[in-house]
C-alpha cells in the first residue's frame, strides 16, 4: 500500500522584510514517517517551521504547500491548527494569569468547536489530561503555572511536548525542541515523542544536532543549506553530517 | 470706562476659598466632637492652606493634572436622607452578595439603615466613624490621622478638615474573622455636582486576621467628588487582606490615599483595582514598621474613553527583614491614560529587605498611554531590590503563539488581555469578589472589542 501524503511543499520559497530566505524547498511527508530537516545557523530551518505554521512576519513568494491536499498557505494559523497542525516553538512565549491547564482546555476546545464536536467542561478535561500525562509519564505539576511564565528553558520545550500530547495533531513540526535540554530532559522529551508516534501522523524533527536522532529515529533526513534542500537520505546521513559537519554539503563544496 | 466680566471674575477666585468656606458651613456638625480631633482639623486646614492645590509643575503631580477637579464647583451633601437604597440596587452591587459584613455609606455619611453589622464576634467593631468616635473615641484617637501625613497630599490635608464619616472597623488582638467586612461607599449623583471626603480608619490588632473590602461604587452617572482617606494599621504578627474597588461613575473625580502600617512579622495582601471615574489618583503608602513583615501590594487599572487612573505607591522598608512583592498591571483602551509611579525606600538598617516591583501595561489602542515610573531610593547595603516595567501594545510573538494552538485572532487578544489582569485577580483570596471583579474585567474587554472568554 503506498503511504498517503500529508505534506507536499513545491518549490517554496519564502522572504522576511524583504530578504528571501527559502529558495525552493521540496519537500513530501507521508503518513507515519518522521522526518528530519538538519542544517546549520541561518539555513532556513526555523523559517520553513514558521511559514508552515502561518508566521505572518514571513511571505511566501512562490510555491505551493497542500497539508491533506488543501492549500495550507491560504489557510489561518488557527484553521492549520484546527486541521492538525502543530508547531513546538523553538522559543515558547509566555502568557502570563493563563494556567496551562485553562489554555490546554482553551486549545482543545477550539479545535474541537471547528470540527464540529462538542466542548469539554472542566471535569471531562481534566480527565483527558490526566490519560495524557500517564501516557507521556509526567506528573501535573505544570498544570496550574502560567504558561511558560518563569519556566526554565528545560520545562518551556517539555511543555511544547505536553501541549502536543493533549492537542493530537497529525503533522508536528519540533523546531530545535533538543536545543538547550541537558542530556536527562532530552531523553525524557525523545520518550514522550516516541510514545506519540503512530501510522496515521507525521512528524518532522528541525534540528541543529545530531544527538536528538540517536532518541526519535528517523525515516528520512534531509539538509537545508541556504534555503533549499541540497540532500535528502536515511538516517545514516545524520551521523554523516555529525562527523563532517556541514561544509561537504554546500552547493560551493559540491559544485567544486 | 469699566467692564465688568462677571465670568472672569468667578473664575479667578482662588479654587481654596469653596472649601475653606465648606469647613466654615460644617461647624455646627463638628460642635460635638472631641478636642483632639479639632485641633488635628485645624492642622489639616492650616497645611491645605499653605500648600493649595496640587499643579503638574510638582514632580509628584507632573502626569495628573487636577485643574478639572478646581474647576467645578462642587458643593456639600445636604443630610437630609429621604432618597431610599433599595435592597435590589444594594445586591446588585460587587460585593452584593457576599457573605460578611457591610457597612454603607451613602454620599458619605454613614447609613446604620442599609449596613450589614450584625453576628460580629465579641469586640469587634465596624461602624460608621463619626459615630463611633462618640462610643470608641480613645481608640480613633491613637490613630486616626497620625499616618496619613496632611503634608504628603494637600487632599489628604482637606479630607482631615472636612470630612464627616468614613468607617471604622476595630479588630482586637487574637480575633480571627472568618468573613471579610465590606466599607460600601456609594455614590448617588444628583442635579448638582457634590463632594464629600471620606476617612476610614481599619485597626487590626496584634495576631488577628481580617479581610477588609472597600469599594466605590455608583447608582447613576454624574458629576461628583470622591476624597478618600484609608488608614490601615497592622498589629504585630496580624494578617490582613485588604480590597479596594474603584469603579466610580465615569464623570467623576477621586483623590485617595491608603496608608498602611505594618507591625512586627504581619502580612498584609492589598490590591486596588480601578475601573471607574474621569479622573483619579490612589496614593498608597505603605510602611514595614517592625521587622519580619510581608507585604502583597497589587493593583489593576483597566480603562477605556478619556479615563486617567493614576497611582503614586510609596513603600517604606524602615525595618530589616521585610519581604515585598509589588505588581501593578493596567488596560488601557481608548484615549485613556495611565500613571503608576512606584517608589521603594530602604531605610538605614533596613538589612535583608527583600522587594520586587513590576509594573506592565498594555496599550490597547494607539491613542492610549501609560507613563511608569520606578524610583529607587536604598539606604542600606544588604537588599535585594528589583524593579521592572513594560508598557506597549499586545505583542504580536504572544498572539501568533496562541493562534498557533487553535484559537482564533479575538480569543488570543482576549486571552492575553485576559490573563493580565487574572495575573492581579487571582491573588484575591475572596472567591466572590474576585468573580465579580473577574465579570467586570470580562464586560470592560467586550466593550473594548477584546473579544469573549475563550473557555
Amino acid at each position: 500500500m503506498t503511504p498517503k501524503p500529508l505534506l507536499e511543499i513545491r518549490n517554496l520559497h519564502a522572504s522576511a522584510d524583504g530578504h528571501p530566505i527559502l529558495k525552493g524547498v521540496d519537500l513530501v511527508v507521508n503518513q507515519g514517517e518522521v522526518h528530519a530537516i538538519m542544517g546549520p545557523n541561518g539555513s532556513g530551518k526555523s523559517t520553513l517551521a514558521q511559514v508552515l505554521a502561518g508566521h505572518p512576519s514571513f511571505t511566501v513568494t512562490e510555491g505551493s504547500v497542500l497539508y491533506e491536499g488543501r492549500d495550507l498557505l491560504e489557510m489561518e494559523p488557527e484553521e492549520r491548527a484546527q486541521a492538525g497542525l502543530f508547531l513546538a516553538f523553538q522559543y515558547p512565549v509566555a502568557i502570563r494569569g493563563i494556567t496551562n491547564a485553562y489554555f490546554l482546555r482553551s486549545a482543545v476546545n477550539a479545535i474541537r468547536k471547528a470540527r464540529g464536536e462538542p466542548e469539554l467542561d472542566p471535569i471531562d478535561f481534566l480527565e483527558v489530561l490526566e490519560e495524557k500525562l500517564k501516557v507521556i509519564g509526567w506528573d501535573d505539576s505544570f498544570l496550574n503555572r502560567p504558561v511558560n511564565d518563569g519556566f526554565s528553558g528545560g520545562e518551556k520545550k517539555r511543555n511544547e511536548i505536553l501541549q502536543m500530547a493533549v492537542l493530537e495533531p497529525k503533522l508536528a513540526i519540533l523546531d530545535e525542541t533538543d536545543s538547550g535540554l541537558d542530556i536527562d530532559a532530552l531523553k525524557t522529551v525523545a520518550e514522550a515523542v516516541n510514545k506519540l508516534r503512530s501510522p496515521t501522523t507525521a512528524k518532522v524533527v528541525v534540528t541543529h544536532y545530531q544527538r536528538i536522532l540517536n532518541y526519535i529515529v528517523p525515516d528520512v533526513v534531509h539538509v537545508l543549506v541556504d534555503g533549499r534542500i541540497v540532500r535528502s537520505g536515511g538516517k545514516e546521513l545524520a551521523l554523516e553530517l555529525e562527523e563532517k559537519g556541514y561544509d561537504w554539503v554546500k552547493p560551493e563544496a559540491q559544485a567544486a | 470706562m469699566s467692564v465688568i466680566q462677571k465670568p472672569e471674575a468667578e473664575s479667578a477666585l482662588d479654587p481654596r476659598e469653596r472649601y475653606l468656606a465648606a469647613y466654615d458651613d460644617l461647624r455646627r456638625e463638628r460642635a460635638g466632637e472631641p478636642a483632639w480631633l479639632s485641633q488635628r482639623r485645624e492642622a489639616g486646614l492650616e497645611e491645605f492652606r499653605k500648600a493649595g492645590f496640587p499643579t503638574t509643575r510638582q514632580e509628584a503631580w507632573r502626569f495628573t493634572n487636577v485643574q478639572p477637579v478646581l474647576r467645578t464647583p462642587f458643593g456639600l451633601f445636604e443630610r437630609d436622607s429621604r432618597f431610599q437604597v433599595s435592597d435590589r440596587e444594594l445586591g446588585a452591587l460587587i460585593g452584593g452578595t457576599t457573605p460578611g459584613q457591610v457597612v454603607v455609606l451613602v454620599n458619605g455619611i454613614f447609613r446604620p439603615d442599609l449596613s450589614t453589622l450584625k453576628g460580629l464576634p465579641k469586640g469587634v467593631i465596624a461602624t460608621g466613624l463619626a459615630q463611633a468616635l462618640a462610643s470608641d473615641g480613645a481608640a480613633i484617637e491613637e490613630h486616626l490621622a497620625r499616618y496619613a501625613r496632611d503634608s504628603a497630599n494637600p487632599f489628604t490635608a482637606l479630607n482631615t478638615a472636612l470630612f464627616r464619616d468614613g468607617a471604622f472597623i476595630l479588630v482586637p488582638r487574637g480575633t480571627v474573622l472568618e468573613q471579610p467586612i465590606q466599607i460600601v461607599c456609594l455614590a448617588v449623583p444628583g442635579g448638582e455636582p457634590l463632594m464629600w471626603h471620606l476617612r476610614h480608619l481599619i485597626v487590626v490588632e496584634e495576631n488577628a486576621k481580617a479581610a477588609v473590602v472597600e469599594s466605590y461604587q455608583s447608582l447613576g452617572g454624574g458629576v461628583y467628588l470622591t476624597n478618600a482617606v484609608t488608614e490601615f494599621v497592622l498589629g504585630d504578627n496580624a494578617d490582613a487582606h485588604y480590597c479596594r474597588i474603584q469603579y466610580e461613575s465615569d464623570q467623576a473625580y477621586q483623590l485617595a490615599t491608603t496608608h498602611s502600617v505594618q507591625g512586627r512579622d504581619s502580612r498584609l495582601v492589598s490590591c486596588s483595582v480601578a475601573f471607574g471615574s474621569a479622573l483619579a489618583r490612589h496614593d498608597i503608602n505603605a510602611v514595614m514598621g517592625g521587622s519580619g513583615g510581608y507585604l502583597i501590594l497589587d493593583g489593576l487599572t483597566v480603562i477605556g474613553g478619556r479615563q486617567h487612573v493614576d497611582h503614586h505607591t510609596t513603600l517604606d522598608h524602615a525595618q530589616p527583614h521585610c519581604e515585598s512583592h509589588e505588581l501593578f498591571n493596567g488596560i488601557f483602551d481608548g484615549h485613556s491614560r495611565g500613571v503608576f509611579n512606584g517608589r521603594i525606600i530602604v531605610r538605614p538598617g533596613a538589612q535583608r529587605t527583600d522587594s520586587k516591583q513590576t509594573n506592565n501595561n498594555i496599550l490597547l489602542s494607539p491613542d492610549a498611554r501609560a507613563d511608569s515610573q520606578p524610583q529607587l531610593e536604598i539606604y542600606a547595603d544588604d537588599v535585594k531590590c528589583t524593579h521592572g516595567s513594560t508598557t506597549g501594545p499586545l505583542d504580536p510573538a504572544a498572539i501568533f503563539y496562541l493562534r498557533s494552538r487553535g484559537l482564533s485572532q479575538a480569543q488570543a487578544r482576549h486571552a492575553l488581555t485576559y490573563g493580565f489582569s487574572a495575573e492581579v485577580l487571582n491573588q484575591i483570596d475572596l472567591a466572590e469578589i474576585r468573580s465579580a471583579l473577574d465579570r467586570l474585567v470580562q464586560a470592560r474587554l467586550m466593550a473594548a472589542g477584546e473579544g469573549r472568554a475563550v473557555a
